[in-house]
């Protein structure tokens, strides 16, 4: 089986996020990128499969400005066999909206014929979590999302969700995509010895219009601001004047 | 000339870069706190290297290490930089003198070396003979076909876990016109050899938990197979393998200092005083400016004299300058970096003491800054015949 994991170049979940001047976007000069956490989840995940005998190719796509190469790079130093990169952009601050980003994965699919998608369940930049679910409407694949833990059985796959109340179990049918969560796995770090090996790799560039996919936005942004500041806390002297303000003040209880 | 990294050397940073804040911060405290590295986290963090194959990275594939260039190895010994020396000391970097090693000393001393399953040190000072390694009192005298050595070594770092220690030791004595002159050579001992007691040093006051050891030899008997390199050749293994080792010195420098650095930034866009951030007075921003501008300078300085023996290009004056000046520049930031926290900067609670108490030994071990300052006048004067 092929498994086929998309990867997204972010900012760095370390950064401390600034909103430029002109409430226009979020600051990216000199600020540091690195594949999305739950895309990183995902290649982990799909390593461990290849481990285990249960898949022999993995495919990293990324879609966005040259310097997702890195990302790719990433990917490949942590295991994954070869890797596509979609130029769909020159301005780094440019988003490739997820419709646009399913329907070049749905192209990339046709042409891969993966058994298997495993994407984060959400980029942290704009935490749309959107793509997987859509790109899995174009397939008409089934679709688990949230995974915290996958089995692949024959033709189908187990798939523990965490939903609001807790852990849904679900088989679906493959092939599937599957959009990971948190829990799933800890990443690897990459190794010395493939960190050597990932140059070597083949890395094919493409471009949207390769796929035949218009990718030019089809939302607005009309303005970008910081989240209102966090007022300062209160210490409170007693379990009485706790329940007060939870009471009175919060009106939590 | 082209002063980026590759791909593959940033992927180097940043995994090094993560496996340090992940394996090394979080134990940080408590090793600081009692002075100890739990033995569990030690060989976790041994283990983990092993597994990435950055275990003795700064040796060539045919021993089985990873043949890092001398500027990929300070690019991981800059970022190591920035934890615990009692903890990255378990990232292990045999010392690459084990090239030397002949024979069955390669089955024996190099390849386990290479492979963590044995620790090294190396022994060179003594109580009377610091700068002046010549002067070292620690002798060996033939007796049969064996040596038979006597003497003292302290300030043996990491000589609490080695499992062998690579010690020079005076063979005999020549005279020349202006005074004798100890001959050197290099040995292997094993941990354990009769005659032979590794034992508690001092505590410093920088890098709590990276012990210094007092190395005593009382009649220890060792055949000619201990000897590393050519008996009396001491000095020529020295030259050829310890040349290197000033730049570990200024690359741990520059990435402590960018960490130093990173938390008297951020105080400074957060602490108020006066109605403002203190980064809006002058004289906290000036003092950042100079702060990054003094480790930009040296962390090029150091990358420099690394590449140039990547170059095979003569770089001792230029490994001397990188290794004075970094060791300088992180006492400076680091003591700024005080001043900038103020009262806060000193208590235990926030790293800064820590950074400040560790980087004084910087300045001393590996050739203090005199000694730095003198390989690189002579250099320069040594050709004018001054
Ligand atoms: C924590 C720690 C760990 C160490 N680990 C090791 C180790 O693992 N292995 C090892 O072999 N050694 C180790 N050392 C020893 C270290 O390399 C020496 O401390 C260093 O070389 C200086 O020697 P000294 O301390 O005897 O000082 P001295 O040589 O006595 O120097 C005293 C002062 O005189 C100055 N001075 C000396 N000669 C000159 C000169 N010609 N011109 C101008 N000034 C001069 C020095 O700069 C210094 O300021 C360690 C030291 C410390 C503190």
């Amino acid at each position: 089986m092929k498994v086929l994991v998309p990867v997204k170049r972010v900012i760095d979940y370390n950064v401390k996020v600034r909103v430029k001047a002109d409430n226009t976007g979020v600051d990216l000069a000199n600020v540091k990128m690195s594949m999305n956490p739950f895309d990183e989840i995902a290649v982990e995940e799909a390593i461990r499969l290849k481990e285990a005998g249960k898949a022999e190719e993995i495919v990293a796509v990324s879609i966005g400005v040259k310097q997702a190469q890195e990302t790719l790079r990433t990917a490949l130093a942590m295991g994954a066999d070869r890797a596509i990169l979609i130029e769909a952009a020159d301005d780094v601050g440019t988003d490739i909206e997820p419709l646009a980003v399913a329907k070049l994965l749905k192209a990339v699919i046709d042409e891969e014929q993966p058994g298997l998608v495993l994407c984060g369940k959400q980029a942290i930049d704009n935490d749309m979590n959107a793509t997987g679910q859509m790109l899995a409407a174009l397939l008409g694949w089934s679709q688990a999302t949230f995974a915290s833990k996958l089995e692949i059985e024959d033709g189908s796959a187990k798939v523990t969700r965490e939903v609001d109340g807790g852990l849904q179990v679900i088989k679906v049918k493959m092939p599937a995509i599957v959009s990971v969560d948190l829990r799933l796995n800890e990443p690897r770090y990459a190794s010395l010895p493939n960190i050597m090996k990932a140059k070597k790799k083949p890395l094919d560039t493409k471009t949207p219009a390769d796929y035949g996919v218009d990718v030019s936005p089809r939302l607005a942004v009309l303005k970008v601001e910081e989240p209102p500041a966090r007022k300062a806390g209160v210490k409170v002297g007693s379990v009485a004047e706790l329940v007060e303000k939870l009471k009175n003040e919060a009106g939590v209880i | 000339m082209h002063f980026g990294l590759t791909e593959e050397q940033e992927m180097i940073v940043s995994t090094v870069r993560s496996f340090v804040e992940n394996e090394i911060y979080p134990h940080e405290n408590e090793v600081e706190r009692t002075g100890e590295v739990p033995l569990a986290v030690a060989e976790a963090i041994k283990a983990k290297t092993l597994e990435l194959g950055f275990y003795a990275c700064n040796f060539p594939e045919e021993v089985g290490g990873a043949g890092l260039s001398h500027l990929e190895f300070a690019l991981v010994e800059r970022e190591l930089g920035r934890g615990s020396m009692a903890l990255t000391h378990f990232f292990g970097r045999p010392q690459n003198i084990l090239m030397a090693c002949k024979g069955e000393q390669r089955e024996r001393y190099l390849l386990p070396a290479v492979r963590g399953e044995r620790m090294d040190a190396l022994a060179m000072t003594e109580p009377d003979a610091g700068s002046d390694v010549r002067g070292m009192k620690t002798f060996a005298r033939r007796d049969g076909g064996d040596w038979v050595i006597n003497g003292t070594k302290h300030f043996i770092s990491g000589a609490d876990h080695a499992d062998f220690v690579i010690v020079f030791v005076a063979t005999g004595e020549d005279q020349t016109p202006k005074a004798p002159k100890k001959r050197i050579t290099c040995f292997l001992v094993d941990r354990g050899t009769p005659g032979f007691t590794i034992r508690h040093g001092y505590n410093s006051v920088s890098h709590r938990g990276y012990k210094n050891m007092i190395l005593e030899f009382d009649d220890c008997r060792l055949p000619d197979a201990q000897v590393l390199g050519e008996v009396d050749g001491g000095f020529d293994v020295m030259n050829e393998w310890l040349y290197a080792t000033r730049i570990t010195v200024a690359t741990m420098s520059v990435g402590r200092a960018r960490r130093v650095f990173d938390h008297a930034l951020s105080y400074s866009a957060e602490r108020k005083q006066f109605g403002q951030q203190i980064g809006k007075f002058q004289g906290i921003s000036f003092q950042l400016a100079d702060m990054i501008t003094e480790i930009d300078a040296a962390d090029w300085l150091t990358l420099a004299s690394a590449w140039r023996l990547d170059q095979g290009l003569p770089a001792n004056r230029e490994i001397a300058s990188a290794k004075l000046y970094a060791s300088e520049m992180l006492a400076r930031i680091t003591d700024a970096a005080i001043q900038i926290h103020g009262g806060m900067g000193l208590m235990d609670d926030l790293p800064l003491a820590r950074f400040w108490r560790d980087a004084r030994v910087e300045r001393i071990w590996d050739g203090t800054s005199e000694i730095q300052r003198h390989i690189i006048s002579r250099e320069m004067l040594r050709p004018l015949g001054a």
